[in-house]
C-alpha cells in the first residue's frame, strides 16, 4: 500500500480517491474476518468523503494535506451518526450526534475515514483481548496479540488496510501496539491534540495520536490533527508544530540519554535493538550518555491508581438512563446497577473498583493522594534529565508480541507490560515508538524516543534517523 | 417567634444556591433560559455524552466574583472538583463543583437589624436536570416512574454558605431576604424562589447558651422565606423536645413538608454518600487576575443597605410607612424613580408612595415610564394640578402605554384646576355653609373633610385635597 | 501473602460503583486488587513529605469561553438515544430517595 504522503500528493494531482478507497476496502474485506480489526466499516460515509475529494480536485481545488487518504479510527473516537462502542456492550448501538475534533480535522484535510477499529474495552488493556467484540489478531502472526489498547488501529495499518490510523495513548496504548505490529506510533505532548470527542478513560493522561508505517506519514497526520481547540480546556493555546519541514534535520549535536530503567528487564533481543539504536544515533552525530532515573519504576504504581481513579468517575455516566444499554429493574438504582453489571467486562469492572477504592473516604491519602505526589516527583525527575539531554532512549515494550491468553489471568503481569510507556503519560510529555530490529520469531521490536513537552520536531527527526538506518 | 423553652438557643447556618443570570450554561453554549420545551436546550456537554468536555463560561465567573465582592469575600485562585454520586438528574453522575479552593471565601453580610452573619464561602457549581414523578401523588414517594428534562443541567450556580451565626427564624428570614436583594443588585440572579432560581437548605442545631454546638440536621426543600422560617422553628423545637425527653439528635438530612408543616428523615449520616471528591481533570485552575477583579468591582453598583440609606436620607424624619415603601423600592430596583423625582425638587414622600404602589404594581411595563415622566407626574400632584387619585390614574396610563403625563391627564379630561378657580369655589362654599364654617374656625378639624367633599363634588373630583385644606386654613 | 483488601471492602466499593459481584468475583477481585495495591506500596520508598500533588501535566490557567449561545442538539436526535422516553423526556423506573 502506498504511503499517506504519496496518496495525498497523487490525489491532489488528479489520482482517484475513490479508487484508493476501493483498494483499502478490498484489503479490509480480505482479512477482517480473520483479524477482527474493524468493528464497523462505514462504506457509505467513506465513499461520500472520497467522492467529495475527487470533486474538489476535479474542480481545480486542493483537497488538503490528507487528500484521499483512507484512515482507520479507534472506536473510542466519536463519529457523527456512525456507531461508536469503545468495544463495550454498554455502548453497543450508540451513534454519537457529533464528531470528535480530530475527526472533523481529518475530514477537513481530505482524509477518508473508513471505519472504527477494535480496542480493549474503554481502552483498558494492553492486548485488545478485553474487547466485548472479540480480540484482534496481530497481522504479523495471528496467534499473537497486536498489543493494546489501540490494537485494531495498529492492525489496520500493519495489515495494509489503511496507511494511517488514529489511536489513543493513556499508558502506552499507541506506542505498545505500534511496537508489537512494527509501526511508528506517537504519544503527542498532552494538550497538543484535542481530546474533544475522545471517550475518556483517564482524562489527565489520555492523548490521541497516529499510527503509520513511516515517520513522515505519522508527522503528516499529527500536523493535521494537532493544534489548539477551544472545546478542550486542556488544549495548549499554540500553533501545532510543523514536523515535516524539519523531518530530515538529523540528530547531529543532540544529547541523548539511554535510560537504564527503560530497558531493564527486557528480552535480550529488545535490549540489543536499543543498544544498536544508540549506536546509530551516535554515528549520526549525537552524544549518547547512559543515565538512570530511578523514579520511573514507580510510575506503574502511580499510574494504576491515577488512571483507575479517573476512570471510575469517567465511566459513571454509563448508567442506562440516557443512551446505550439499559437492563430494566424495579427502581432506578437497581437499573443502574443491572445495566453496569451486564454492560461492562471484567477488566473495566476491575479498574472501576480499584479507582473507586483509591478515592474513597479513608483511603484517598494513602493511594490516590500518594500517587499524585509520585507524579510530581516523576515530572521533576524527567526535568532533571532534560536539563542535561535533549532526548531519552529506551525500549517501548519488554518483549515482542506475545501469545493470546498468556497474561490474561494475572492483571499485574499484564500491567507490567506498560512499565516503559507509562512515565511519559504521567509527565504529559512526548514520545514516539519506532520499529527497530527484530526479536523472537522475527517479530518487530519497538524502540522508544522520549522528549519534553513540545519536543515533537526533535523526536520525529531522531526517529527518522533510526528509520533511515533500517533502510526505509 | 416566642423565645425557645427553658433557655435553649438555636444555631443555624444557611446554604443558599442561586442560579446565575448568564446567557449560556456553566460549561457549554446551550441557552440558560427557564421554561423551554423539555430537552431542547441540551448538547453533548450538558447531556454528559461520552467524549464531551466542559469549558468554563467567563461571565459566570464575573457574576460569581460580583457576589463574592458584595459579600466582602476574599477572591482567591480556585479549582473545580468532581463530586461523585449516582442520580438520574445528573448526566455525568458527578457534579462539577468547587471544593477545597472556592473562588470566594471569608466574607460577611450585615442585616438591617445591625447583626452580622459570616459567609464561609460562595463557590461555583453546576445545576442538575429536573425530574417529574408519574403515578402516586406526583411526589417522589409512591411514584412508579420518573421523567427527566436536562434543560437545567449545567446551569451555573453559586452556593453561598453562611457561618453558624443565625439564632432566630426571623434572623434567618432577614438573612435570606437581604441576600436575595444583594443577588438581584449584583445582577447575578433574578432571585425568583418560586422558579427555583434561589434555593435554601438550613443546618439547624440547638444548645444551651455558651455551650458547644449540638449535633446538626440539614433541612432540605425550603422553597420560600415562609417555609424557611417555619421549618427552622419546627426543627429547633423538635430537637429540644427530643433532648429533653432523654434522646439525642442524630446527624441527618431532613425533608421539610410544607403541607404537614414538619420535617422528616431523608437520610442518616450512615447512609450519606461517599462523594470521592477529586480534582476535575478536564478543567484548569481559575485564578482571576487583578485586572479582571477590578473590572468586576467597577461594575458593581450599590447594595441594598446603601440604597436604603440613600433613600431615607432624602427624608428628614422617615415614618414607618415610608421605610416600608423604601423596602419595596429597593427590592424592586425602583430607586432611580425616587432619586430622579428628588432631583426635580418633587416631594420625596409622594414619589416613594407612587413608586412603591403604582410602579411596583406594574413592573412588567416599567420601561414605558421614564424617570422624567414619573417626576413630572409627582410634581403635578404636588402642585395640585392633579389630585392623588388622578395622579395614580395618570401613572397607570403612562405605564400601560408610555407617553407624556400631561397628555395623559388631558386625555382623561383632568383639566388643570387653577388656584384662582379653587379659591373662588372654596369661597362660594364657605358662604353657602356658614354654620359649618364657624365650627371649623372654632377648631373642629373634622369639618375639613366636609368641605373637601363639597369641593370634590363641585369640581367633579378634579381638585387636590391638600390644596383645599391649604385654602381652608388660609381663611380660618 | 495476606490480602491488603478485605472482602467486605470490595463489596462496599462495588455498591459505591453500582456493580453487582458474584461470590466468586468478590473473591477474585479481593485477591487481584490486593496485588495491585500491594505493588503500590513501592511508592512508600520515596520520601514524599512536603511534595505537592500533581493532578494536571501542565498548569494552565483561566481557560474560559465567551457567554454566547451556540446551537443545542436537535431534540429528536437527543431522544433517539434514549433507552426509554415519554413526553420528550428521558423515562426511568421509580427513584428511591431524594438527591443528596
Ligand atoms: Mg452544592
Ligand atoms: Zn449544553
Amino acid at each position: 500500500m502506498k504511503s499517506a504522503v504519496d496518496i495525498a500528493r497523487d490525489v491532489n494531482a488528479g489520482a482517484s480517491a475513490v479508487e484508493e478507497l476501493e483498494r483499502s476496502l478490498a484489503s479490509i474485506r480480505s482479512r477482517n474476518d480473520e483479524l477482527n480489526v474493524f468493528l464497523h466499516v462505514d462504506e457509505e460515509g467513506a465513499y461520500a468523503a472520497a467522492r467529495r475529494v475527487d470533486e474538489i480536485v476535479a474542480a481545480g481545488g486542493s483537497a488538503g494535506p490528507l487528500a484521499g487518504v483512507p484512515v482507520a479510527l479507534k472506536d473510542n473516537l466519536c463519529t457523527l451518526g456512525v456507531p461508536t462502542t469503545c468495544s463495550s456492550k454498554i455502548l453497543d448501538g450508540w451513534r454519537p450526534p457529533y464528531n470528535a475534533t480530530v475527526v472533523d480535522r481529518l475530514r477537513a484535510a481530505g482524509a477518508v475515514p473508513v471505519g472504527k477499529t477494535n480496542l480493549d474495552e474503554f481502552a483498558m488493556g494492553s492486548s485488545t483481548e478485553n474487547s466485548a467484540f472479540g480480540p484482534t489478531r496481530n497481522p504479523l502472526d495471528p496467534a499473537r496479540v497486536p498489543g493494546g489498547s489501540s490494537g485494531g488501529s495498529a492492525a489496520a495499518v500493519a495489515a495494509n488496510m489503511t496507511p494511517l490510523s488514529l489511536g489513543s495513548d493513556t499508558g502506552g496504548s499507541i506506542r505498545q501496539p505500534a511496537a508489537l505490529c512494527g509501526l511508528v506510533g506517537v504519544k503527542p505532548t498532552y494538550g497538543s491534540v484535542s481530546r474533544y470527542g475522545l471517550i475518556a478513560f483517564a482524562s489527565s493522561l489520555d492523548q490521541i495520536g497516529p499510527f503509520a508505517k513511516t515517520v513522515a506519514d505519522a508527522a503528516l497526520a499529527l500536523e493535521v490533527i494537532g493544534g489548539y481547540d477551544p472545546k478542550d480546556s486542556t488544549s495548549l493555546n499554540e500553533t501545532a508544530p510543523q514536523l515535516l519541514a524539519t523531518l530530515d534535520s538529523g540528530v547531529a549535536g543532540r544529547r541523548v540519554g539511554l535510560v537504564r530503567e527503560l530497558v531493564e528487564g527486557s528480552d535480550d533481543d529488545v535490549t540489543r535493538s536499543v543498544d544498536r539504536a544508540a549506536a546509530v544515533l551516535r554515528d549520526a552525530g549525537a552524544t549518547v550518555v547512559e543515565l538512570s532515573i530511578p523514579e520511573l519504576t514507580l510510575g506503574l504504581s502511580a499510574y494504576y491508581l491515577i488512571a483507575p481513579a479517573e476512570a471510575s468517575s469517567n465511566l459513571a455516566r454509563y448508567d442506562g438512563v440516557r443512551y446505550g444499554l439499559r437492563v430494566d429493574a424495579e427502581d432506578v438504582a437497581a437499573m443502574n446497577e443491572a445495566t453496569r453489571t451486564a454492560g461492562f467486562g471484567a477488566e473495566v469492572k476491575r479498574r472501576i473498583m480499584l479507582g473507586t477504592y483509591a478515592l474513597s473516604a479513608g483511603y484517598y491519602d494513602a493511594y490516590y493522594g500518594q500517587a499524585l505526589k509520585v507524579r510530581t516527583q516523576m515530572i521533576a525527575a524527567f526535568a532533571r534529565a532534560y536539563a542535561d539531554v535533549d532526548l531519552l532512549l529506551g525500549a517501548t515494550t519488554p518483549s515482542v508480541a506475545f501469545a493470546f491468553g498468556s497474561k490474561t489471568n494475572d492483571p499485574m503481569a499484564m500491567y507490567l507490560n506498560d512499565v516503559f510507556t507509562i512515565p511519559t503519560n504521567l509527565s504529559g510529555e512526548a514520545a514516539i515508538s519506532v520499529p527497530f530490529g527484530t526479536g523472537e520469531a522475527d517479530l518487530p521490536v519497538g524502540v522508544q524516543l522520549l522528549g519534553p513537552g513540545r519536543s515533537e520536531p526533535t523526536l520525529f527527526a531522531a526517529a527518522r534517523v533510526l528509520e533511515v538506518a533500517e533502510g526505509r | 417567634m416566642a423565645p425557645l423553652p427553658n433557655g435553649w438557643e438555636m444555631v443555624v447556618g444557611l446554604e443558599v444556591h442561586t442560579e446565575l443570570k448568564t446567557a449560556t450554561k456553566l460549561f457549554c453554549g446551550c441557552a440558560n433560559a427557564f421554561g423551554a420545551a423539555p430537552n431542547t436546550q441540551v448538547c453533548p456537554v450538558c447531556l454528559g455524552l461520552p467524549g464531551s468536555l466542559p469549558v468554563l463560561n467567563e461571565h459566570a465567573v464575573d457574576l460569581a466574583m460580583a457576589i463574592g465582592m458584595a459579600l466582602h469575600c476574599t477572591i482567591a485562585p480556585s479549582t473545580f472538583h468532581r463530586k461523585n454520586y449516582f442520580y438520574p438528574d445528573m448526566p455525568k453522575d458527578y457534579q462539577i463543583s468547587q471544593y477545597d479552593l472556592p473562588i470566594n471565601s471569608g466574607g460577611y453580610l450585615d442585616l438591617p437589624d445591625g447583626s452580622r452573619v459570616s459567609i464561609e464561602r460562595a463557590h461555583m457549581e453546576e445545576d442538575t436536570g429536573k425530574t417529574t414523578h408519574l403515578g402516586g401523588s406526583g411526589r417522589i414517594h409512591g411514584a412508579d416512574r420518573s421523567l427527566v428534562d436536562y434543560n437545567r443541567s449545567g446551569v451555573p450556580l453559586v452556593e453561598i454558605v453562611s457561618g453558624p451565626d443565625i439564632r432566630t427564624p426571623e434572623q434567618a428570614r432577614a438573612y435570606a431576604s437581604e441576600l436575595r436583594g444583594i443577588l438581584i443588585a449584583t445582577g447575578a440572579s433574578d432571585g425568583r424562589m418560586e422558579e427555583g432560581s434561589m434555593r435554601i437548605d438550613a443546618n439547624v442545631s440547638v444548645r444551651r447558651p455558651d455551650a458547644p454546638f449540638g449535633t446538626r440536621c440539614e433541612i432540605k426543600n425550603l422553597n420560600s422565606l415562609r417555609s424557611l422560617q417555619r421549618a427552622i422553628e419546627y426543627e429547633a423545637l423538635r430537637q429540644i423536645e427530643l433532648i429533653e425527653d432523654g434522646g439525642t439528635v442524630r446527624q441527618e438530612t431532613r425533608h421539610w413538608d410544607e403541607v404537614a408543616g414538619e420535617t422528616s428523615t431523608m437520610r442518616t449520616k450512615e447512609e450519606a454518600e461517599d462523594y470521592r471528591y477529586f480534582l476535575e481533570p478536564d478543567l484548569v485552575e481559575l485564578a482571576p487576575d487583578a485586572a479582571w477583579q477590578q473590572r468586576i468591582r467597577e461594575q458593581l453598583g450599590p447594595m441594598p443597605a446603601a440604597r436604603r440609606a440613600a433613600l431615607s436620607a432624602l427624608l428628614s424624619h422617615p415614618q414607618p410607612a415610608q421605610l416600608d415603601a423604601i423596602e419595596v423600592v429597593v427590592d424592586l430596583e425602583l430607586d432611580e424613580y425616587v432619586h430622579a423625582a428628588a432631583a426635580a425638587q418633587a416631594d420625596v414622600a409622594i414619589a416613594l408612595a407612587r413608586a412603591a404602589n403604582e410602579v411596583a404594581g406594574n413592573l412588567e411595563s416599567r420601561s414605558n415610564l421614564t424617570t422624567d415622566a414619573f417626576s413630572a407626574t409627582v410634581l403635578m400632584e404636588q402642585r395640585g394640578e392633579l389630585s392623588a387619585t388622578q395622579a395614580k390614574t395618570v401613572l397607570g396610563d403612562v405605564l400601560a402605554s408610555g407617553g407624556d403625563p400631561a397628555a395623559a391627564a388631558a386625555a382623561r379630561g383632568f383639566e388643570q384646576m387653577s388656584s384662582d378657580s379653587l379659591s373662588s369655589t372654596v369661597a362660594g362654599l364657605i358662604d353657602a355653609n356658614p354654620d359649618e364654617w364657624q365650627r371649623y374656625r372654632d377648631g373642629d378639624d373634622k369639618l375639613a373633610q366636609f368641605f373637601i367633599g363639597l369641593v370634590m363634588k363641585a369640581t367633579k373630583g378634579q381638585a387636590n385635597g391638600k390644596s383645599v385644606i391649604a385654602e381652608l386654613q388660609a381663611r380660618r | 501473602m495476606s490480602n491488603v483488601l478485605r472482602r467486605e471492602d470490595v463489596a462496599k466499593v462495588a455498591t459505591l460503583a453500582r456493580l453487582t459481584l458474584s461470590d466468586e468475583e468478590l473473591d477474585l477481585y479481593t485477591e487481584q486488587l490486593s496485588k495491585v495495591l500491594q505493588h503500590a506500596q513501592d511508592m512508600n520508598q520515596l520520601d514524599l513529605t512536603g511534595v505537592a500533588p500533581t493532578a494536571h501535566p501542565f498548569g494552565l490557567k483561566n481557560v474560559v469561553r465567551a457567554d454566547v449561545v451556540t446551537p443545542s442538539l436537535d431534540h429528536d436526535a437527543v431522544m433517539a438515544m434514549a433507552p426509554d422516553a415519554e413526553d420528550g423526556r428521558f423515562a426511568v423506573p421509580r427513584i428511591v430517595g431524594e438527591a443528596p
